[in-house]
């Protein structure tokens, strides 16, 4: 740590913590076992405020604010649940489940999966918007993974982990709206792709079964995270 | 340049015109040259020739004269006549008639409320200097004040004219301009500096303020950016205009060349040790990339999708370096209230909007066109005076402004000042000045449905809300608007503008709901009258 780094306290859900300066709400909270959900934010890549899911209410201000990417401030005082937010975030969880194909139980990663689990969390027993499902490609051209645009939420951590850890940039996103979906390359079959070096770390913080390995059933597929803290750790070039 | 070498060019300039003793002016903004503007010039030059009135008529091309729906559009003076749907073969006639009779079957008379209930400042200019000419600009007290500011005035003087002037942000929200002004001046330059930038992406649909100021007159903005160059310590701008407007970005190069060939941009400006150099960006007409953040990553040449503020562009902007971005409208101001005074500026308008509005006035009013109208003035006066009112004596139902991130303005509040409170009070924004006037023709339904088409299409995709909630929302419109909505479906509309306004990560999301949440208001029973159950 820096030595020019200051310490600042403040209190989440009423409790007195303390935090470095440079540190968001979501890590303080997590620190101290409080619990906030989130989905596009993963310890190691950037993060970027897309799922909104983390969205907390701060005392004094109208708007709510996404807790990975808020800094702490010395006397903030953070609400971390209540009605609103719980009743936004299941919103947000239905959002993500009409604009794709999520039915869970043929699905790879049924089971290890972050947004059906986070429903379960959040108390989700039924959709009640309308659902869009539109039909989406299937991309099985590399050898051994495959892509399932069906699945995707959009979350842009493989397009971060491709980027940030492995250097390949390999994955992006294209269009606009909600017919954005992940690109490899130039939009072209995974398996021709020149710049994947078939790492396989885009898999493994896939939140949900949208990328996986060949060969894995119904249920299988569940993931492997830990190397992203330990590479971070091991660079030493994120904070967190 | 000094003042004295300005004055010196404006006065040999000013003779130069004056040898003339006819003026004929040709608007060749994009309005009137979508008219062919410029094949009724070529033609009234050919006539001027022909009738040997070569050395005593000048003609000239020249911006916006503001009442496009009756375009082409020539003025001559001094006889201070205007013309309206001229057509090349009127040419002769128009000419032969200098200095004598007006030719009364062109004319459009100026005396009409659309002209006298207008206050112009950002279109001072307009339609009345040659674009292409720097000498035209510096002749009618162009880049004067930048001089002033250059040699007269310290960088926190010019600042404080501003902070006092009032002047709030054209580009929508209204933010005070001399506040953000002097955050960048606060902040620390990056390793690069800092840089100002002109938000001249105009996005939404139906508007043109901002093109038609680029095209009428483009040395505005290039004073307007570099006394905020030298306000907050900037050397380099750029100007990130859209594609899609070809005269405008044409123009506005060559007003670079000319000012950077006069000294008055470039090292050592007025021979200060003041440097700024300005360079354009072209947008690919992608609306998301007129929000602030979207742009700046657009510029740097990545996919231009917004990020968390803070950090605010003012501290961490381009390149990590701070930023000031204002839209054009706001630069076109900067000179006039350097030049007036800021307590001349800040007595027009009410008390918390200062200044003029720059409005493309559309829809179902009998004049349409651009207008510039001083803050505090009415809905009212700006549709039934200044627009003339609902054509085919039909009645009047609403008023749109705001675009895509607005609301429907109803009858019974037609009597509310134009000022960036009152219009959010009703429901609506201010927004950067597109006003859609609708008659009783029109289905709120419809109008709602069309905007949230807008927005799901051009919704950049990275947040949830603003991703799927205009999706879904734009789903249930369409249903309604099928004959198959229920009333559970205006449930879950409201419900989804609540999530969608609250939780999305930029502006776009957070006022996708607006015009949804308008009509709901102030037409509900359009809405209940296409439901199934009401059948
Ligand atoms: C979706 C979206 C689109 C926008 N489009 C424009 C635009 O086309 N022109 C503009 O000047 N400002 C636009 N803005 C506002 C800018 O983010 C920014 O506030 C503005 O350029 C600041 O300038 P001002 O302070 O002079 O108004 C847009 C904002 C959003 C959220
Ligand atoms: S609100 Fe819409 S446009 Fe803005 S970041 Fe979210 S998805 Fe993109
Ligand atoms: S985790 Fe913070 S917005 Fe997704």
């Amino acid at each position: 740590m820096s030595p020019n780094v200051r310490v600042k306290t403040l209190k989440i859900d009423g409790k007195d913590v303390s935090a470095r300066e440079d540190q968001t709400i979501l890590s303080v909270a997590r620190e101290n076992d409080i619990f906030i959900p989130t989905l596009c934010q993963m310890d190691g890549l950037t993060s970027v405020g897309a799922c909104r899911l983390c969205l907390v209410e701060i005392k004094g201000s109208a708007k709510l604010q996404a807790a990975c990417v808020t800094e702490v401030q010395e006397g903030m005082e953070v609400v971390t649940d209540s009605e609103r937010l719980h009743s936004y975030r299941k919103m947000l969880i239905e959002l993500l489940f009409v604009a794709r194909n999520h039915i869970c139980s043929v699905c790879v990663s049924n089971g290890h999966c972050e947004l059906q689990s986070l429903a379960q969390r959040l108390g989700i027993t039924h959709i009640h918007f309308p659902f869009r499902y539109p039909k989406l490609a299937v991309d099985l051209s590399h050898d051994r993974f495959g892509m399932d645009n069906n699945r995707c939420i959009r979350c842009g951590r493989c397009v971060r982990v491709c980027d940030e850890i492995e250097g390949a940039h390999t994955w992006d996103l294209m269009g606009r709206g909600d017919a954005s979906q992940i690109v490899c390359d130039l939009n072209q079959p995974w398996g021709s792709s020149e710049t994947c070096t078939s790492c396989g770390k885009c898999v493994h913080v896939c939140p949900t079964g949208a990328l996986f390995e060949k060969g894995k059933s119904s249920s299988e597929m569940s993931k492997r995270q830990e190397f992203l803290p330990y590479l971070t750790l091991m660079r030493g070039d994120h904070n967190e | 340049m000094t003042t004295d070498e300005l004055q010196q060019i404006s006065t040999i300039e000013q003779e130069t015109q004056g040898q003339y003793q006819h003026h004929v002016c040709v608007c060749v903004a994009a309005g009137c040259l979508s008219s062919q503007a410029d094949v009724v010039q070529e033609s009234l030059a050919k006539e001027i020739e022909r009738q040997g009135m070569g050395d005593k008529c000048h003609i000239k091309g020249v911006g916006c004269m503001g009442l496009c729906s009756r375009g082409p559009l020539v003025s001559v003076d001094p006889e201070g006549v205007l013309y309206q749907n001229v057509k090349p073969s009127d040419s002769a006639e128009i000419i032969e008639s200098l200095g004598k009779e007006k030719v009364s079957r062109l004319e459009c008379s100026t005396e009409i409320p659309f002209f006298q209930h207008q206050k112009k400042i950002v279109l001072e200019n307009s339609g009345l200097i040659d674009p292409n000419r720097i000498e035209e600009y510096i002749a009618v007290g162009g880049y004067g004040s930048l001089v002033t500011c250059l040699t007269e005035m310290t960088p926190s003087e010019v600042i404080d004219e501003i902070i006092k002037s009032g002047l709030r942000g054209r580009g929508g929200a209204g933010y005070p301009t001399g506040l953000k002004w002097s955050m960048v001046a606060k902040s620390r330059p990056g390793h690069n500096g800092k840089y100002i930038v002109c938000n001249a992406d105009e996005g939404d649909p139906g508007a043109f303020m901002d093109r038609s100021v680029l095209e009428s007159d483009p040395h505005r903005i290039i004073e307007g950016m570099t006394i905020a160059a030298y306000a907050v310590g900037a050397t380099n701008g750029y100007i990130y205009v859209r594609a899609e407007y070809p005269l405008a970005i044409k123009r506005l190069r060559n007003a670079i060349r000319q000012a950077s060939r006069l000294g008055l941009l470039g090292n050592e400006i007025c021979g200060t040790p003041h440097r700024f150099n300005i360079e354009l960006r072209l947008g690919a007409g992608a609306f998301v990339c007129g929000e602030e953040t979207a742009l700046l990553a657009s510029i740097e040449g990545k996919r231009g999708t917004p990020r968390p503020r803070p950090p605010f562009p003012a501290e961490s902007g381009l390149w990590e370096a701070p930023t000031l971005i204002n839209n054009v409208e706001t630069f076109a101001n900067i000179a006039t209230v350097i030049r007036n005074g800021s307590s001349w500026f800040s007595a027009i308008g009410t008390e918390k909007s200062k200044g003029t509005k720059v409005f493309a006035l559309a829809g179902r009013v009998e004049n349409t066109g651009l207008i510039e109208v001083p803050m505090g003035i009415t809905l009212r006066e700006i549709i039934f005076e200044i627009g003339g009112g609902i054509p085919g004596g039909a009645r009047f139902k609403a008023v749109q402004t705001g675009g895509p991130s607005g609301g429907c303005i109803p009858e019974n509040f037609l009597d509310a000042p134009v000022d960036y409170e009152s219009l959010n009070r009703l429901g609506s924004i201010m927004g950067s000045g597109g006003m859609i006037v609708m008659d009783e023709t029109s289905n709120m339904v419809d109008v709602a449905k069309f905007f949230m088409d807008f927005s799901r299409s051009e919704s950049c995709g990275k947040c949830t809300p603003c991703r799927v909630g205009t999706a879904v929302m734009y789903d249930l419109l369409a249903r309604i608007t099928d004959g198959e909505g229920r009333e559970q479906d205006l449930s879950m509309l409201e419900e989804l503008c609540d999530l969608v306004k609250n939780t999305s990560l930029c502006g776009l999301g957070q006022t996708a709901p607006n015009p949804v949440l308008s009509t709901l208001r102030y037409f509900r029973e359009e809405y209940n009258h296409q439901l199934v159950s009401s059948e």
